[in-house]
């Protein structure tokens, strides 16, 4: 293999490390959040540091890369996405943080089981870590054959995050005592759908590396994936 | 390892190299670049001592090799080259079989045990990356050789008396991309086992290759750093105008 070859797997190995260490933080938060395990949730704060600094290391390489071997083509399609895929893959390691935080808070400990289940919570989650996933897939098997079932995902989480509000609305005029800790799961519900729109950004950046397609700003040719 | 202590250099009344302090670790790639007559090429050979042979030249400071003055009284040339090898810009096979290209050296050094010979023949050119493409035609014409081949077969002609430094000067500068690309893979490969410094005038080609680069300008060692800080964050503006092509 040749040299600049041995270092681009290089490249695509940190990066798929990073993937499987966000997805695997967003998983645990998932249950700690829906568990209430705080200790769960205070393993995954303590390993953002990891998501962190793999995105500094991504980036740094990935300059080093450009710096050094002038890349062209694919190449640099595939260090342009690369530096994307880590700082949007950090963006999700934050959100995935922001939500186990929520589980250290000891105001809203209570939350109504039932409120969790009837925002779909869980499901949205699970449809964010299938889109994490099915676009890890993307990446390793450079085929955007997957994009469209990813980007249909991203609808359905929105569609969940769109209904959250009516379930919240009537949750806190039937329970105005708990509107508090309802009014927070906003900014849950939130951090999930952004983490949706982000696994979109990663579509984009994997047609972009593969396919050479800017889907970005671009309704009909999203559509057609 | 090679060290230069306040090297100056003078072609007659010219100074060609100023005050040049430098060192190159072991198994490690340098390469030089700068504008033409800089000095780097000049700089080069004088690590093999191959200016001694130019008439009016003069030389001050001192060039360590491993820690001996290669310009002491003592050092024998031949032998000094013995560990230095040298790749030109142009292959420059002799008019000979491919097989004695590789065996001049060992000749020349009186070497005629036939069995170490092949041995030799054989680890050189694979060092070399050329074994698989000429073993079925070691007596062939080296001439017979394409460009790309025949400046492998002179890099295996330097190796094949187990130097442990290689200098190259502008060795792809007269090869076609895909032969450029071998040399390139080869000097990666060879770096485990020889310390090896480039003169090239293309600076991608630097990037890709070393270690560590020196910039040189009208005879001045303008920056010296690692690879990676040279071609992502230079020190001198110099530097950063002649990478980025802002020079002149």
């Amino acid at each position: 293999m040749k040299h600049t070859e041995i270092e681009i797997q290089s490249l695509k190995s940190d990066v798929k490390q990073m993937w499987n260490l966000v997805a695997n933080q967003l998983s645990k938060a998932k249950k700690a959040l829906l568990e209430n395990n705080t200790t769960l949730a205070l393993e995954v704060i303590s390993q953002e540091k990891r998501v962190n600094a793999y995105e500094l290391k991504i980036e740094s390489d990935c300059e080093n890369f450009i710096a050094l071997y002038s890349p062209v083509a694919v190449d640099l399609r595939l260090i342009l996405s690369l530096i994307k895929i880590s700082n949007t893959l950090e963006r999700i390691g934050d959100f995935a943080e922001g939500i186990a935080r929520h589980s250290t808070t000891e105001d809203c400990t209570d939350i109504d089981i039932q409120l969790i289940e009837d925002l779909a919570i869980e499901k949205m989650i699970d449809a964010v870590l299938e889109m994490l996933l099915d676009g890890y897939v993307a990446f390793e098997s450079e085929n955007t054959k997957l994009s469209g079932k990813i980007m249909g995902r991203d609808e359905a989480v929105d569609t969940i995050y769109s209904n959250g509000f009516d379930v919240l609305s009537n949750y806190i005029q039937q329970n105005p005592s708990k509107a508090y800790c309802a009014l927070k799961l906003i900014i849950i519900l939130r951090k999930i759908e952004r983490m949706g729109d982000h696994c979109n950004n990663i579509v984009e950046d994997i047609a972009f590396y593969v396919d050479a397609e800017v889907l970005k700003h671009n309704k009909d040719r999203k559509s057609k994936q | 390892m090679i060290e230069t202590k306040n090297i100056n250099f003078y072609y007659g009344n010219f100074q060609a190299l100023k005050s040049i302090s430098m060192k190159m670790e072991a198994n490690t790639v340098t390469a030089f670049i700068g504008p033409s007559g800089c000095g780097k090429s000049t700089f080069l050979r004088l690590f093999n001592r191959m200016n001694d042979t130019i008439q009016n030249t003069r030389l001050t400071g001192t060039c360590l090799i491993d820690d001996q003055d290669i310009y002491e009284k003592s050092v024998h040339v031949d032998e000094l080259r013995k560990k230095v090898g040298m790749v030109f810009q142009k292959p420059n096979p002799f008019p000979k079989s491919i097989f004695e290209n590789v065996t001049y050296g060992l000749k020349v050094n009186g070497i005629t045990d036939k069995k170490y010979i092949s041995e030799r023949v054989e680890q050189s050119l694979t060092s070399a990356a050329l074994w698989n493409e000429v073993k079925d035609k070691l007596n062939q014409s080296a001439f017979a050789l394409s460009g790309g081949q025949q400046q492998r077969l002179c890099i295996a002609r330097a190796l094949a008396v187990s130097p442990s430094i290689l200098l190259m000067d502008e060795p792809a500068s007269a090869l076609d991309p895909i032969s450029t690309s071998k040399i390139e893979e080869l000097i990666h490969s060879l770096k485990s086992e020889y310390t090896i410094v480039i003169v090239t005038h293309n600076m991608q080609q630097a990037a890709r290759v070393s270690d560590k680069t020196g910039f040189f300008m009208f005879g001045e060692l303008v920056e010296y750093s690692d690879t990676k800080k040279m071609f992502l964050n230079p020190e001198m503006e110099q530097t950063q105008n002649y990478i980025t092509g802002r020079f002149g």
